[in-house]
């Protein structure tokens, strides 16, 4: 954990030796933090979850002798972090090896290079921690360094624009979710997530910090009446960087789930909080597919659509959280309504990642991300096309690719909770494919332009890049079944189930 | 009941500070009037965190020479300092933004130097 928080200040005193010397460095460590939670991920699938305190004499002892509350610092990580963390490492892996030939030529990449190391920090920390106080510090983290990439071409007005307005939503939220951290530490006097949790009275003064803690992160995550700031920043931010701040976007997600199945979990009205979560998500997907069709510029046509996938995730689990308290409808779809939820995050970062690259190996061939200008680029880039081509089936939910798999969970389970939803669903995927159709006919397809007659293919590290997040695209499309068994199942369970979660730290308390 | 009005002031006072800066966050067009109201929440938020951790006629909360009576509470203030710290980053970062927003567009109004719609 702290590998890439000292990488990221080290990068620009060791780029100081050259460019190649930095790219290697960046290459390296990022391999060697990859192996590591790779090694993490297995050891948390057979042993179970694992509590590791800062300062204590030994990393497990979560209590110190005496206390029956948690003093200390500590990272809590359960199957439904490591999920988190398993993602946010594969697409910061493919989008470090896109970037490496993404940036040549521009100015500032030491930089670029640390804020990415930060960003990653701050994601994987927000992922791992199990400290209140600590998930407010790493979501700083994360929008200071992803408000920074955003902003990273400072030679055109729109990125600093959409890095402000990243930076404002991200302050803003962080600061109701400061407040709310002083509500619930004003009664319980502890900040670990465990404590909480196991001392959760579920009083007026809760409720209002749990309002605050949805809404905070709601505004993060770009649910519908929060989203204004998702197509700008998304449309702005450098290649390599837009696919790490949707896995931030997600990463606040996890923090959603964790605060209200974790924290509230056996407390509130579980039906309630489950429609409300439902009505965000049919909204989000509604909305956010309707501002898709229209664009035409292709970045932030995908953006649009980020935003609309994102409502099938909030569906998925907010069905699940609905059934919550009722164990026949769990047994009977709920528990596959939140895999299927769960399941759709991964695979949406990664096809829709492997979208936004393609969008941007089109912008730095070409320079334009208008569709009205494109034409005939299939011709050239042929890699790029079939990569786009990949992508643009996974999102539309066509066999035999990871779209579907997770989107045919969510229609099965949603159809017997509420047939109306799922309807809307299926309908939202449709005109999905309708948008991505469109874009592709006059991308990629039709006459040669004259203008485009020179267009290369991109350089090979990028097509690495996208050929990483496509191969996992197909991987999760074939083998759906392995997955959910192996990464998705561990990570509902840790929803669902949070006793384990709080026996964790709590265990020696009566 | 008139001794517990000192207590509760700074719990008004801060949902004061936030209900101002929404305000301005919500309303402003100006940019840095914008971050000015930011700058107002983090404040707010600030004031409530300190706030909690106070008690009446307490002490400083150092082990070494200690006084008699009761200590305040150490960790909200530990809070505060990391807010505050994090705070000016953030702040610092809007403003080389708004610099940037006006060298390339020479406005700060946010409906005029907006160049991404739909």
């Amino acid at each position: 954990m702290a590998l890439p928080l000292v990488a990221a200040f080290a990068i620009p005193l060791i780029s100081r030796a050259g460019p190649r010397v930095r790219n290697t460095f960046s290459l390296v460590i990022f391999s060697l933090i990859a192996f590591l939670v790779a090694i993490l991920a297995v050891d948390i699938h057979t042993v179970g979850i694992h509590v590791y305190t800062f300062g204590a004499t030994l990393p497990e002892l979560a209590l110190p002798g005496g206390y029956t509350v948690p003093v200390r610092i500590m990272f809590e990580v359960d199957g439904m972090s490591i999920f988190m963390g398993l993602i946010i490492t594969t697409v910061t892996l493919a989008a470090l090896i896109y970037s490496l030939h993404f940036l040549k030529g521009q100015t500032g990449q030491a930089r670029f290079y640390s804020l990415m190391m930060l960003l990653y920090a701050g994601m994987m920390g927000l992922a791992f921690t199990g400290d209140m106080f600590n998930m407010f510090v790493f979501l700083e983290i994360a929008s200071i360094a992803g408000a920074g990439l955003a902003a990273y071409r400072t030679n055109m007005a729109d990125a600093v624009e959409g890095g402000f307005k990243y930076i404002v939503i991200s302050a803003v939220s962080a600061l109701l979710v400061l407040f709310a951290i002083g509500i619930l530490y004003a009664q319980y006097n502890v900040l670990s997530i465990a404590a909480l949790a196991h001392y959760m009275q579920y009083t007026t003064l809760d409720m209002m910090a749990l309002g605050l803690l949805a809404g905070a992160f709601t505004m993060k995550l770009a649910g519908v009446p929060l989203h204004m700031w998702a197509p700008d920043t998304y449309t702005v931010a450098p290649a390599g960087t837009t696919p790490m701040i949707l896995a931030a976007s997600y990463t606040c997600m996890y923090a959603l789930y964790r605060v209200t199945f974790t924290m509230y979990g056996g407390l509130i009205n579980t039906t309630a909080i489950g429609w409300v979560v439902i009505i965000v998500g049919v909204l989000s997907m509604f909305v956010g597919v309707m501002m898709a069709v229209h664009q035409t510029d292709i970045k932030r046509m995908m953006a649009y659509h980020a935003i609309s996938q994102g409502g099938y995730m909030l569906l998925g689990v907010g069905v699940g959280l609905a059934v919550l308290a009722d164990p026949v409808a769990l047994a009977n779809y709920g528990r596959d309504a939140i895999n299927g939820g769960i399941f759709h995050i991964i695979n949406h970062v990664f096809y829709k990642a492997l979208l936004f690259m393609t969008a941007e190996a089109i912008f730095f061939r070409i320079g334009t991300r208008d569709t009205n200008k494109m034409g005939g680029l299939a011709r050239n880039m042929k890699w790029t096309a079939a990569f786009y081509i990949i992508g643009a089936l996974a999102i539309s939910g066509i066999p035999p690719l990871n779209g579907f798999a997770s989107k045919l969970l969510i229609y099965e389970s949603v159809l017997k909770f509420n047939p109306v939803l799922s309807v809307i669903a299926m309908f939202v995927s449709l005109v999905t494919l309708a948008s991505f159709a469109k874009v592709f006919y006059s991308a990629f397809t039709g006459p040669e332009m004259p203008a485009y007659k020179e267009v290369r293919e991109v350089p090979k590290s990028m097509i690495i890049g996208m050929g990483i997040l496509a191969a996992c695209v197909i991987f999760f499309g074939i083998f759906p079944g392995l997955i959910v068994d192996t990464i998705v199942a561990p990570a509902t369970e840790a929803l669902i189930n949070q006793t384990p979660y709080i026996n964790a730290v709590m265990g020696a308390v009566p | 009941m008139m001794e517990y009005i000192p207590l509760n002031f700074p719990f008004l006072a801060a949902a004061l500070l936030a209900g101002v800066a929404f305000y301005i966050i919500i309303f402003k067009r100006n940019l840095i009037k914008l971050i000015m109201g930011i700058a107002i929440l983090a404040s707010g938020v600030n004031l409530f965190l300190v706030a909690l951790g106070y008690r009446a006629g307490g002490n400083a909360p150092i082990y070494t020479d200690v006084p008699e009576g009761t200590m305040v509470l150490p960790v909200p203030q530990a809070l505060t300092l990391t807010s505050i710290v994090i705070n000016v980053a953030v702040l610092a970062l809007m403003l080389t933004m708004v610099i940037h927003i006006y060298r390339h567009t020479g406005d700060i109004d946010a409906k005029k130097s907006r160049r991404l719609k739909g």
